[in-house]
């Protein structure tokens, strides 16, 4: 059997995971293993290696094909060489494409565990502001006039504070 | 703290005494974590991450738990400090093939170790021996507290804590425990568990086999996603499914007691042959023997001393610590089979025979457990 990285040389390392019920198996000769770190459990995620070896394709479909993230100069490209991003900015840029991605790969699509504690303030805000403007849209609606003043005023505190 | 401190003193782990430590080896528990708007330090340029290291390292030597602590750029190690290092545990693979531009944090308890560079701008790791995850957790949340008041975290309200690899977006959390099991590998049970756990999103790792034949009888069991679920989610249940590994292990062992005590008097017995007559052994087969002779440790058939020594020879022979101690700059892998072999042998002559009369085996191979 050949080794799934090269293609090369004869593969001697036999990997298999198993996740939520979904085996993965990976082959790897002696010196692919050793490149990727896989005699070191602790530093060794199977993911990473299968992103290597073609997951990372999921990316282009998503966005434009030139995409570059304005803050970094990271491309399309260079994702599917290393299977890493450029930078934070790149989450944005290529947002599209890596909601796929990340759909196969993890529980979710939204955080839930912690934060920084000055952002949590910010982002409980920024909540409230969305909220409040979905009550102010009904109020419109309903005709509540009063309650639409109050609803805007609110709205236009809190958006004061978060620009502070 | 200076590296010979490091040597001379290993971290509390090796010398395993925490909860379920006879089958917990070890709890770890790690952060990933980044700056805003920079270059992740796979895609800088040498003197941005220069920079960047520059802007993490001083606050990183801040944190309290850090006082006194070691500090190395990875320039200054050389390639059989940084091996000694990740055979320690300390820095990771990745890490030690790092150069200028990154740098390692070790605490003076070697509890909390911080990687500045690695694949993220941070990879912060606090390790504990035996079955303590939650408390590693605590370590590692105290140094992120301290911070993220001081750096500017790239962090997204939907994705959560950005990271160099999609794979640890979110809490960039990874939890993971390593277990050592030999009663569930010789009993034959140990794909039944490593399948069941598989099946709940944790990921089982061995090495060199088909998933199962793990080296040492050692696995790290780890959660495989980061994004979705609260810390606590995960580390509750990684605790939960790892409890209860600790208990089909504990009863694989009983009943191998209770009715194959003949093969596993048999294995213990020839482990302890070979590692205390063998002229030349490779690693593997050293940590396999090694992992036998714990068991026979733990179930009590060699004295509370073997215990230790054996924990310590599974460091000892791996191959830098085998070359440090033999004060030589390049071993060839015969010259290392040959003093492993010779370092294994002077320990094992020290421990006496396995005391068979803890376990009786009759004439059809069942035994009987006796009473200490």
């Amino acid at each position: 059997m050949k080794c799934d990285v090269c293609q090369k040389s004869e593969a001697t390392v036999y990997l298999t995971q198993i996740v939520e019920g979904k085996m993965q198996k990976v082959n790897l000769c002696e010196n692919c293993a050793k490149e990727k770190g896989v005699s070191d459990p602790t530093g060794f995620a199977m993911a990473d290696l299968l992103l290597g070896l073609g997951a990372t394709q999921q990316i282009e479909h998503g966005g434009q094909p030139a995409q570059k993230c304005p803050v970094c100069g990271f491309t399309q490209i260079d994702f599917k060489k290393t299977g890493r991003l450029g930078c934070s900015a790149c989450y944005d840029t290529f947002a599209d494409g890596l909601a796929n991605l990340l759909k196969g790969m993890h529980k979710g699509l939204k955080h839930t565990g912690k934060m920084p504690a000055r952002l949590s303030r910010r982002f409980a805000m920024a909540d409230r502001v969305k909220s409040l403007e979905k009550d102010l849209k009904k109020a419109v609606k309903d005709e509540k006039y009063e309650d639409a003043a109050r609803l805007r005023d609110e709205i236009q505190k809190l958006e004061h504070e978060l620009q502070a | 703290m200076t590296f010979d401190d490091i040597v001379a003193h290993p971290g509390q782990w090796l010398r395993g005494d925490g909860p379920h430590d006879k089958i917990v080896v070890s709890s770890r528990i790690r952060f990933a974590r980044n700056l805003k708007d920079r270059p992740f330090p796979g895609w800088a340029k040498k003197a941005e991450r220069l920079k960047i290291l520059g802007e993490i390292q001083s606050h990183v030597g801040a944190i309290p738990a850090m006082e006194n602590g070691y500090t190395a750029p990875l320039q200054e190690l050389n390639a059989l400090q940084k091996q000694i290092l990740v055979e320690r545990h300390l820095v990771s693979r990745e890490h030690a093939s790092k150069s200028a531009g990154s740098a390692v944090v070790i605490s003076h308890d070697q509890q909390l170790s911080i990687m500045i560079n690695e694949e993220d701008h941070l990879r912060m790791q606090s390790l504990l021996p035996g079955l303590q995850l939650r408390e590693a957790y605590k370590i590692n949340n105290e140094a992120d507290l301290f911070l993220e008041d001081r750096l500017p975290y790239a962090f997204h309200a939907d994705l959560g804590y950005l990271t160099a690899c999609p794979t640890n977006v979110g809490t960039g959390l990874r939890a993971s425990a390593m277990v050592h099991l030999p009663g569930l590998v010789l009993a034959e049970q140990i794909n039944q568990i490593v399948n069941s756990v598989g099946k709940i999103g944790l990921a089982v790792r061995g090495l060199y086999g088909e998933g199962t034949e793990a080296l040492g009888n050692l696995f790290q069991v780890s959660n495989q996603t980061t994004l979705g679920e609260t810390e606590e989610e995960i580390i509750d249940r990684l605790v939960k499914v790892i409890e209860q590994v600790i208990e089909h292990e504990q009863n694989a062992r009983q009943m191998l007691l209770e009715r194959r005590a003949n093969m596993l008097l048999d294995q213990i017995g020839r482990a302890y042959g070979i590692l205390g007559h063998a002229r030349a052994i490779a690693s593997k087969e050293a940590l396999n023997l090694l992992s036998v002779m714990k068991l026979g440790a733990d179930l009590g058939l060699f004295p509370e001393s073997a215990q230790l020594a054996v924990d310590e020879l599974f460091m000892t022979t791996q191959p830098a610590h085998l070359q440090l101690a033999e004060k030589k700059e390049k071993l060839s892998p015969e010259e290392r089979d040959t003093l492993r072999a010779d370092l294994v042998r002077a320990k094992v002559k020290q421990i006496p025979e396995p005391d068979i009369a803890k376990v009786t085996p009759t004439k059809n191979g069942n035994g009987k457990k006796k009473d200490k």
